[in-house]
């Protein structure tokens, strides 16, 4: 019952305006991909071009195999699982979760027994007279989230599921339907614009930016190496810095911004072209009292305190950069420092044009 | 301050109350006298009144055509506006000036003038038999009516509810009925009720449709009061007072109680 899904070139326009363009995307069999992006970017259009309440305007999507472009929602076989939950208000529980059996033209008793023991899975199985109304948050989106499932769709999908749960509620939940998703091993395509959430439970995320994929990879590779400089800053690379190699010797590069010079090694970054931007963390910048360090000149500014560290705003000849330093030696603002590199949290981008 | 209202507003809502509710007192008290003559406080307690509606044959005619007209012009008006409102608010139609000033218009315009427009487009430029007239005339004068109401009903469904259903096999037509439907059930009464008593009540749009024949009660109290000064006509008023209320216990039972219930 699970199959893989394939959109390729897909474009949407609201009226002429166009919100998605040329998207191609692979999901697996049994994959939980998610689409990452701030709020506007096209996911939600995204996800309803494959539930089939939007037509693309050019490309198309293939769910095993079958061709969905052009086939109505009702009978795309898809289980949708929606923010606010979108219950029937005037069914009980019960009847929400068997409602898709229904149509599938189950007799009454084989539904009530299917309906039960999906509700038994998320574990509502007491509520099932209740109406929808009286049911908390959580237990909606569970209700929701068996009556996606009890009909066995070979597709998933879900529109940013938790964002109106509590946080605590939203942690125990991603984790249920992670685990639900893996067991039944359904295809899924999640739609949320929390990364911590994308990255958690997805196998790959795709990341969007105005109705465009920036990137599509394990959360591993996003976290690490982002290919460029807009997953970057999504992933938290705060500080890019564009550079110049002015000498190469062996696998050591030197390169130059602004007037400040700084030694890698290809063998840690990779190979490392003529221009590129150097990104980095703020904990990937070691805040160094030594005036010989191999690093950034730098004047600290404001310090704030993150918990784990303290967070300086520094400026330096290229401009402002963000760096974390120790606990146990907090600097004053003035003070001169170096901001050493950290090979781990820092990545090499191309160059791209115009910055 | 305490939860209780002030003493002072609870007397000014019974006088508000009292000021409603004294025609009705005075029409059903005149309705009951004996007398030949309209009066109030009645004298001498009677029915005679009551029974002379039904033995005047212009009364029965009419009260079966205003309910026939109110009926019919009234689920008319449902069949159209539902549908009407549903893709108004479904797909967030952003209608055209015109467009929505034509769905306020029967509203705006007085319903005299606009009684006259039908009769000169219409009865006189088709010849279409009065009943007709009649139930057209009355179907549009209620239909924004019908149209804001269940738009208001449908302002507030969350349609996801809908896109729910339809994803889990259910095909659009049907998703209506058995999704959208029963939950806006409760604008369904209400626009019912407001149609069916705007048309069993009225007066300018009929006056003009109403011809040899064929005539609306309210058309009928009119006529004959200008002839009689009996009590008929307040016998008659309290008459269509509960036909109005009847037919609202009866909406309410059949659709509404099942609506409360859920
Ligand atoms: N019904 C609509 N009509 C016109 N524009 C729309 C409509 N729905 C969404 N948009 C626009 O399309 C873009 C993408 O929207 P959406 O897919 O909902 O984003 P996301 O789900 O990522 O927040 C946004 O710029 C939004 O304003
Ligand atoms: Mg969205």
């Amino acid at each position: 019952m699970t199959q893989p899904l394939d959109l390729q070139a897909v474009s949407a326009h609201y009226g002429t305006t166009k919100v998605l363009e040329d998207l191609s995307l692979s999901v697996q069999a049994g994959e939980l991909v998610s689409l990452l992006g701030a709020s506007g970017c096209g996911k939600t259009t995204t996800l309803r071009l494959i539930a089939g309440f939007l037509t693309p305007t050019t490309g198309s999507i293939q769910l095993g195999g079958r061709d969905l472009t052009r086939l109505p929602t009702h009978k795309r076989d898809i289980g949708l699982v929606f923010q606010n939950y979108a219950l029937f208000p005037h069914l009980s529980v019960l009847d929400n979760v068997a409602f898709g059996l229904k149509q599938r033209g189950m007799t009454p008793a084989e539904r009530r027994k299917r309906a039960m023991a999906m509700l038994e899975r998320v574990g509502l199985a007491p509520l099932a007279d209740r109406a929808p109304g009286a049911l908390s948050g959580g237990q909606k989106q569970r209700v929701a989230l068996a009556r996606a499932l009890v009909i066995e769709p070979p597709l998933l999908m879900f529109d940013e599921p938790l964002s109106n749960l509590d946080a605590k509620l939203r942690v125990d939940m991603r984790v249920e339907i992670r685990q639900l998703q893996r067991s039944n091993g359904t295809t899924s395509v999640y739609v949320t614009h929390d990364q911590e959430e994308a990255f958690s439970i997805s196998d790959r995320v795709a990341i969007m930016n105005a109705g465009r994929l920036m990137q599509f990879d394990r959360p591993e590779v996003l976290y690490r190496r982002p290919a460029n400089t807009f997953v970057a800053r999504f992933v938290g690379f705060e500080n890019i810095l564009p550079f110049k190699v002015i000498a190469r010797d062996g696998d050591m590069v030197t390169a130059e911004t602004a007037g400040m010079t700084l030694r890698l090694s290809q063998a840690v970054y990779g190979a490392i072209p003529d221009t590129f931007l150097l990104a980095t963390r703020p904990d990937g910048l070691v805040v160094s009292t030594d005036p010989t360090a191999e690093g950034l000149p730098a004047q600290l500014g404001l310090r704030t305190y993150l918990g784990r560290a303290y967070q300086y705003q520094c400026e330096t000849a290229a401009g402002h950069l963000i760096a974390n330093g120790s606990l146990t030696t907090p600097l004053e603002a003035g003070t001169n420092v170096k901001l050493v590199p950290m090979p781990e949290q820092c990545t090499i981008l191309a160059s791209e044009g115009g910055r | 301050m305490s939860d209780r209202p002030h003493f002072l507003l609870i007397a000014v809502a019974a006088l508000v109350y009292l000021f409603l509710m004294l025609p009705l007192v005075i029409v059903v008290g005149a309705a009951l006298s004996d007398t030949t003559y309209l009066t109030f406080p009645p004298q001498g307690l009677s029915l005679r009144w009551f029974e002379n509606i039904f033995e005047i044959s212009a009364f029965r005619r009419t009260i079966i055509t205003s309910l026939q007209i109110a009926l019919l012009g009234t689920l008319i008006a449902l069949l159209i506006g539902i549908p009407a409102a549903y893709a108004l608010n479904r797909f967030r139609i952003e209608l055209p000036k015109w467009l929505g000033t034509l769905f306020v218009l029967p509203i705006l315009v007085p319903e005299i003038v606009f009684g006259f427009a039908l009769l000169k487009s219409f009865t006189v430029g088709t010849g279409a038999p009065i009943f007709l007239s009649l139930l057209i005339g009355h179907t549009l004068i209620v239909l924004p009516y019908v149209v804001r109401v269940i738009s208001a009903s449908l302002a507030s469904f969350d349609f996801s509810i809908e896109e729910a259903a339809i994803s889990l096999g259910s095909a659009p037509v049907k998703t209506f009925f058995t999704i959208v439907l029963p939950n806006v059930r409760a604008g369904v009464i209400a626009a019912f009720i407001l149609a069916f008593i705007t048309s069993l009540n009225d007066v300018s749009v009929s006056l003009f449709l109403t011809g040899p024949g064929i005539s609306t009660l309210p058309i009928q109290i009119l006529a004959h009061v200008e002839q009689f000064f009996d009590p008929t006509v307040a016998s008659v008023s309290v008459l269509l007072m509960f036909l109005t209320v009847a037919v609202m216990a009866v909406v309410e039972r059949t659709l509404g109680l099942t609506f409360l219930a859920k």
